[in-house]
């Protein structure tokens, strides 16, 4: 069997969408790990410099490429799998199966992520864009401990000063954590965890996880609008 | 439990032919008893459309004791009708009441088409049987049965996959319309026993490819194929097929 063939099969398909899901779940520790610096309390002098270092290494750098990689392959593979499921019941029920035997966020990963993509592209032209390429009039340059920096804090302050913003990102928060309940432990299922004892294991923590990371990314918004930090 | 009789409405999928669009015909049944099964409601039924010189009301059956896999309905919106771990055949009239509607439908998938009524063509599933579902046995004397040693765990959880019937309510149930309970369930019950080894590698690959070339969906774990199926297949067959083939396609040799 040719490398091209075993990754476009239907379980090949399953295994990229979950390395994908399984890379991006590391990626989501590592955001927001870095973000909440921003609740040090020291005016985002610590996000500041946690941001800076994210974007002053060759290997971040490079690390970026692959995400992106990673992410728009997710995207386009499950965007992919999702009409070509649907097409596959060209005459549907007349009584549909409903919640008889799966969960609504399991059968509906394909909207969920939908509005996850739809808030990427909200969330990169609020800071990658304007830290990578064009700039923001309230991305000012700060000086911490003689290194000269974007004020990342200052951005978010900014931008977490819109109502709609917030709710936006909320909502996209919602609807990520729907996603990963599913996901995290969906993942694991298709590199192949069927051992009953890991599989408690898996589903509790993936639980756990999402709860965490989502209410996490919830919080930044939210504490910057209500002015907590 | 307490004997009754009950009139209900029917709502029945019909269609004359493969290329007829077909429609839902609502037929009341009068005077069922509790004790029939769904099956012999039917027949009655069917009894009634005969005299009248209707066409009667075409279905799969054949053992109608929950053990051949024929039975195929779709009943008010699940697999097999509500009762758990059951086949239609299996289903009794005691799980409806007085003046209860209840609307039958066939598998719908695209690799399942409608032949008639309620009767769909699910040879794809013999298809991807014979892509892989065999063994090697030497000929010769036969061996002692008690020759080769199987762990008992294994043995049971092969003996669990076995049991699979291939009925196709997994794919009837599935929102993408997958096969992957079926053919994990396939894969599995040889995959754990010494004597399907020598062509564990080429097993996994060639009913999956079969699997993809019968137009089945992909799977997305949503579990509603364990939840319906009458003989109670997990869905951790899924994750050691998926494993089972990963390990096969990359370890092949070209």
């Amino acid at each position: 069997m040719k490398w091209s063939e075993l990754f476009t099969s239907s379980i090949g398909k399953k295994w990229v969408m979950a390395l994908t899901g399984l890379f991006l779940i590391i990626f989501l520790i590592v955001h927001a790990g870095i973000n909440a610096c921003i609740w040090a309390n020291d005016g985002g002098v610590m996000f500041n410099k946690a941001a800076h270092f994210m974007g002053s290494t060759v290997v971040i750098r490079i690390a970026e490429i692959g995400l992106f990689l990673g992410i728009f392959l997710h995207i386009i593979q499950g965007l992919m799998l999702e009409f070509q499921n649907r097409s596959k019941r060209k005459k549907g029920y007349e009584v549909p199966m409903g919640n008889k035997g799966s969960k609504w966020y399991s059968r509906s990963m394909g909207l969920l992520g939908t509005i996850l993509l739809l808030f990427f592209i909200l969330h990169w032209w609020h800071f990658w864009v304007p830290a990578r390429f064009i700039g923001h009039e309230e991305l000012t340059e700060i000086e911490i401990n003689g290194v000269h920096m974007h004020n990342m804090y200052n951005l978010m302050q900014y931008t977490f000063q819109e109502l709609w913003v917030v709710i936006a990102y909320v909502i996209a928060c919602i609807s990520l954590c729907w996603h990963l309940i599913h996901g995290f432990q969906s993942a694991f299922r298709t590199v192949g965890v069927s051992n009953s004892k890991y599989m408690a294991l898996i589903q509790n923590v993936g639980i756990g996880y999402s709860i965490i990371i989502s209410l996490a990314f919830a919080m930044m918004p939210v504490s910057m609008y209500l002015g907590w930090v | 439990m307490e004997h009754y009789n009950m009139n209900l409405t029917l709502k029945v999928w019909r269609q004359k032919n493969a290329s007829d669009s077909g429609k839902f015909e609502t037929y009341p049944v009068k005077n069922i008893s509790s004790e029939m099964s769904f099956l012999e409601m039917i027949d009655v039924l069917n009894e009634e459309l005969i005299s009248e010189g209707k066409d009667p009301i075409a279905f799969d059956h054949d053992c109608r004791e929950g053990i051949c896999g024929a039975c195929s309905m779709y009943i008010n919106g699940r697999p097999h009708g509500p009762w758990h771990a059951n086949t239609t055949c299996q289903l009794h009239m005691r799980a409806y009441k007085d003046g209860d509607t209840v609307v039958i439908e066939p598998w719908r998938a695209n690799s399942f088409p409608v032949i008639k009524d309620l009767v769909v063509d699910r040879s794809a599933f013999d298809r991807i049987i014979q892509a892989g579902g065999y063994i090697s046995v030497n000929t010769g004397n036969a061996v002692d049965a008690n020759a080769i040693a199987i762990n008992k765990d294994n043995a049971d959880a092969a003996f669990a996959a076995a049991a699979c019937i291939g009925c196709g309510a997994c794919v009837a149930a599935c929102k993408n319309s997958s096969a992957l309970l079926f053919v994990s369930a396939k894969v599995s019950h040889l995959a754990l026993l010494p004597q399907g080894n020598p062509e564990r590698k080429t097993r996994a690959m060639n009913m999956v490819a079969q699997m993809d070339k019968e137009g089945f969906g992909s799977c997305t774990n949503t579990g509603a194929c364990e939840a319906v199926c009458p003989k109670e297949i997990s869905i951790e067959n899924i994750a050691r097929l998926n494993r089972e083939y990963m390990m096969a396609g990359a370890s092949a040799d070209k």
